[in-house]
């Protein structure tokens, strides 16, 4: 593994182009976009404002920077630098912009979720959704990027709309059975959306394209419900993370519940293996204290770190979380399936420093790994079975069917991961700090 | 009564003085009914027993006296007996009988007195019982009683406690209850509020919206360099009641697409499974029907069962022929046949299972046997091992000798050398070895041969000069016996002739006639030169006897211990032929 130098970097805001050739940060007004390989800025723009959001157009052509603040999105162009685009939304307000699957058009949610202006870059043209909800997914776009499902709220009753992307033509219109819709999904294929109530209620509903209830799904009543969902990359499974520490996995055919993944605190079961990550602290001799080792920071000061198989059966660390509270420290907070649909990652909000991985062809739990600090960020690699996660401190821990490790970062200062972007070919990981990147290239042969 | 009195009367003297004292005592007690005089009088009686005044009887009032005494005995009972008074005083014998009646009275009486005593005292120790047994009940009562008032208490308060705890939770049902409905009404509040609140926050949208359209928001603006071309290429269309179909028609074909692709999995799963299902179905049957003999051996409800298998298998074909066509029928016939094909595997491996049982146990009583085939194996391997490894230092050392002929380090070179030389020392010390014990053996028959020509030496000298004193006596007598000793000749020959056959032959001739032979022998080739022979000579005489020794030896060289043991007579008999020519001497 080896790691390009450390560059700049404002608000968490460093994205690689979906072609994988660049990558563009934001430092305060300025967006870079650097090449990929060298880190040599290939464009640089600036913005009016200090940019609170980047996003990349599906072709890799433009990048939209959003200027919450001001109202404002600027779009920049790859091909013509001095192509520009503005959008004002005015006294209106704006909490949220995105590009629409086909990269010429622009969703802008305005404040107090209004209404979502649809900006065509093509045309010109503006055309408006009224009544979109604010949830916590309410919007969602098919894979292929032809539908676009939004919840909206009417009448103090939910309602989906299922728009196509092409001309933003309503395909249908009809009203959810949710009290409180919380979010909805497209499967990966595009055939079904999944929509979830608000916590409250347990309750899962799965619509077709054209809007007829397939199926709902609801595991028990009375305490909170779902807290995330997740598609599996065939469409095959349904993953539902809720507030009970389980997870629940339904199938496409029957949409009926075919296995359930407990989070347990002590792992007991002797065919399964626990990693926990022990630190080592590190003698640092007189002698040997090099000026290389002394330019690289990072490693000096932090003790390395590595995965030690547990013996079973293993405690893993549970915090207890404050259940009178809103929104409690429990529950199944973050579930990702890998590109190859064998693995599913989940996170228990109750045990933040554990990552639990199931087998999805066995359906059981595969390994366990326990961490030393809670995990901020975990996202598999797209190209192959393999998971990268970072902790908050200095290090990348890589798992993979083989094994698992953990890489202390050889760059200069202190450089705490607190967030990561896979290459599309899984060639890279970019490494974001608070205010700063760097790129960890893989070795070629792993 | 009899029977009473003879023992009683035995007994009187004591009895009577008994009965004195008892008289006495128990006298007051009549004395004592009757009146205070008499009373006093007993009383008196014994002190002044004739005291005149204080007598009952005196001299004059006999009469009375009688009468009394007659009216007491009348009164008692004993009527027939009176007292008459005669002049000359009182007749004895009625006054006796009286008295004896009425001491017989008094002894009943007595005795009933006693019985009654000893009533009594028995009655009052039961009343005593009785009464202490009383009073422990009584007691018992009072405690049971106490008991009970406290357990009454005791109810009456947990009475109490009930009611106050069912009035609590009525108090606290109707709480919940009236929470119940607060909660609920709240809920309905809050629903209603926030339904409102939606309400208004839309209609405030709505106005914000209208306003902010209305009041046409210069900034609400997008500033575009030039237009993009789209990303597909094509150009934007109107939304027209013909796009608005093409879009129905691509989402049903996009579903449709999809439930087709599911379809074509399903079916790929569906005929994988039916695949297995047939492979398992296969299996199955190939797996059954080898048994059917060692089956068929067994009780007759596997027969039976077979017979149905069999039966079963008919099926099995044809509905493997009707497998493709996925029809109902076709997949009952199927699950049937392989549910019973399965039940019947299982009851088989049930079966099996036994026996492996069986034999596992029996097999664990025959563990040690197993141990030394084991071990025998073992034993085996590693002397197969010790052969490689033989091998392994052959090769090693063919190598070595290979390395050693392409020239390589000195040193090396030396000290194999030095072992090649003293193999080849070893080797030839060896063959020395050997070839002085040949020698050796040489020797010795040498030794033999010159002591045989020695003896042999001097028998023909002896027998020389026996022949010339014969000669002399057949010189000096010239009989006519000349002829005589002519038909000998030949016969002796054809005896050498005899002679140089095997000496098995030999050994089977008496050693006299060899002896004779041997002098026919040495006498008819060398009649003449009458000398001592020399050992060459010898040797080249008798190349017979050592050739044949030593060819002997050669062949039989690894074989000797054989052929000492299987051949020792025909040794030896080499030997004795040899001894038999020393021992005339």
């Amino acid at each position: 593994m080896n790691f390009s130098d450390v560059l700049k970097q404002s608000n968490q805001l460093c994205k690689i182009s979906p072609d994988g050739k660049y990558v563009a940060t934001c430092v305060q007004y300025r967006l870079m976009v650097r090449d990929i390989i060298n880190l040599q800025i290939v464009h640089l723009y600036s913005c009016l404002d200090q940019v609170m959001h980047i996003e990349w157009s599906s072709d890799s052509m433009f990048i939209l920077c959003a200027m919450y603040k001001r109202g404002l999105v600027q779009v920049w162009s790859l091909e013509q630098p001095d192509w520009h685009c503005k959008i004002d939304e005015g006294s209106i307000g704006l909490v949220s912009s995105r590009w629409s699957p086909d990269g010429r058009h622009i969703l802008n949610t305005t404040e107090f979720h209004l209404r979502i202006t649809v900006w065509s870059l093509c045309t010109k043209s503006v055309s408006y959704i009224k009544y979109p909800k604010a949830c916590q997914k309410g919007m969602d776009f098919t894979s292929d990027g032809r539908y676009m499902a939004l919840a909206e709220r009417r009448e103090c009753k939910d309602y989906i709309s299922v728009f196509v992307c092409d001309d933003w033509h309503l395909l249908r219109h009809f009203e959810s059975e949710t009290q409180d819709l919380a979010g909805l999904e497209w499967s990966p294929n595009g055939c079904v959306l999944a929509v979830w109530d608000s916590c409250l209620e347990y309750k899962i509903l799965l619509y077709s394209l054209d809007g007829r209830l397939l199926s709902s799904y609801s595991a028990y009543e009375w305490s909170l419900g779902i807290k995330s969902v997740t598609w599996s990359p065939s469409s095959q499974f349904l993953v539902i993370g809720s507030y009970d520490e389980k997870v629940r996995i339904l199938n496409h055919i029957t949409w009926k519940k075919i296995k359930e993944f407990d989070h347990p605190g002590t792992i007991n079961n002797c065919k399964k293996s626990v990693y926990k990550e022990v630190e080592q602290t590190t003698v640092v001799g007189g002698d040997n204290l090099s000026i290389h080792q002394l330019t690289a920071g990072n490693s000096l000061f932090s003790p390395k770190s590595k995965y030690e198989i547990t013996p079973l059966p293993a405690q893993l660390p549970v915090i207890k979380p404050d259940l009178d509270r809103a929104n409690p420290k429990i529950g199944i907070s973050a579930m990702a399936f890998s590109s190859d649909n064998r693995y599913l990652a989940t996170k228990n909000d109750n045990m933040p420093q554990s990552l639990w991985l199931w087998d999805m062809q066995k359906l059981c739990l595969l390994t366990v790994l326990e961490h030393t600090a809670p995990i901020r960020c975990f996202i598999w690699d797209p190209s192959r079975p393999r998971l990268a996660l970072c902790t908050g401190n200095t290090k990348v821990y890589i798992w993979s069917a083989a094994g698992c490790l953990s890489v202390n970062l050889r760059v200069e200062g202190i450089f705490q991961v607190q967030s990561l972007l896979w290459h599309p070919s899984g060639s890279s990981i970019v490494l974001l700090s608070k205010e700063q990147f760097c790129i960890c290239y893989m070795d070629s042969e792993d | 009564m009899g029977d009473w009195w003879t023992p009683a009367m035995m007994t009187d003297p004591i009895l009577d003085t008994k009965d004195l004292s008892s008289i006495s005592g128990i006298s007051i007690s009549p004395s004592r009914q009757n009146s205070l005089p008499s009373l006093h009088s007993t009383m008196t009686l014994p002190k002044t027993s004739y005291s005149v005044l204080s007598a009952f009887c005196t001299e004059e009032n006999v009469s009375q006296c009688i009468t009394y005494i007659n009216q007491e005995v009348c009164s008692l009972g004993l009527s027939g007996v009176s007292l008459e008074c005669n002049s000359d005083g009182l007749n004895a014998v009625p006054v006796l009988n009286l008295l004896y009646e009425l001491v017989q009275l008094h002894r009943k009486a007595q005795r009933t007195l006693q019985e009654l005593e000893s009533q009594q005292l028995k009655n009052e120790s039961d009343v005593n019982h009785l009464q202490h047994n009383n009073s422990r009940l009584k007691d018992q009562l009072e405690h049971a009683r106490r008991e009970n008032s406290g357990l009454h208490e005791g109810e009456r308060q947990l009475q109490l406690k009930i009611k106050t705890l069912q009035n609590c939770l009525k108090s606290e049902k109707e709480e919940v209850q009236k929470l119940q409905s607060i909660i609920s009404s709240r809920a309905t509040q809050y629903n209603h509020d926030t339904k409102r609140k939606e309400r208004e926050c839309t209609k405030l949208k709505e106005r914000l919206n209208q306003l902010l359209m209305d009041k046409r928001d210069k900034k609400l603006a997008i500033e575009v360099s030039n237009y993009v071309g789209r990303s597909d290429g094509k150009r934007g269309l109107w939304k027209t009641g013909k796009m608005e179909a093409r879009h129905e028609g691509e989402m049903y074909k996009a579903l449709l697409s999809d439930y087709e692709s599911r379809q074509r999995s399903l079916m790929l799963e569906n005929s994988e499974l039916k695949k297995v299902l047939q492979h398992m179905k296969k299996d199955m049957i190939s797996i059954l029907s080898p048994k059917k003999p060692c089956v068929k051996t067994e009780p007759a409800e596997d027969s039976l069962e077979q017979v149905a298998s069999e039966g079963e298998e008919e099926t099995t074909d044809s509905s493997r022929e009707t497998l493709e066509q996925s029809c109902e029928q076709a997949r009952e016939q199927l699950t049937n046949s392989i549910r019973l094909q399965w039940r019947k595997l299982k009851s088989h491996m049930e079966r099996l299972d036994s026996q492996a049982s069986l034999v596992a146990c029996q097999e664990r009583e025959s563990e040690d046997v197993i141990s030394r085939r084991e071990h025998e194996e073992e034993m085996q391997r590693m002397r197969l091992e010790v052969q490689q490894c033989k091998d392994f230092i052959h090769m090693q050392q063919q190598l070595l000798q290979q390395d050693m002929s392409s020239p390589c380090d000195e040193e090396t070179a030396a000290l194999l050398n030095d072992c090649y030389t003293l193999e080849e020392k070893e080797r030839l010390k060896e063959e020395w070895r050997l070839f002085n014990e040949q020698k050796k053996n040489f020797e010795r028959e040498r030794r033999n041969f010159t002591e045989a020509a020695i003896r042999l030496g001097h028998e023909r000298k002896a027998f020389e000069d026996d022949r010339a004193a014969w000669l002399k006596t057949q010189f000096l007598n010239m009989t006519p016996f000349v002829d005589r000793k002519r038909p000998a000749l030949p016969e002796t020959q054809s005896a050498l002739s005899v002679s140089t056959e095997p000496e098995a032959k030999i050994q089977s001739t008496p050693p006299l006639l060899t002896k004779s032979q041997s002098y026919t022998a040495f006498s008819t080739p060398k009649a003449a030169p009458v000398k001592m022979p020399s050992t060459a000579d010898l040797y080249r005489s008798l190349r017979l006897i050592p050739e044949s020794r030593s060819h002997g030896r050669r062949q039989s060289s690894e074989t000797l211990d054989k052929s000492r043991l299987r051949h020792g007579s025909a040794d030896c008999s080499v030997f004795s032929l040899v001894r038999d020519e020393n021992s005339p001497i």
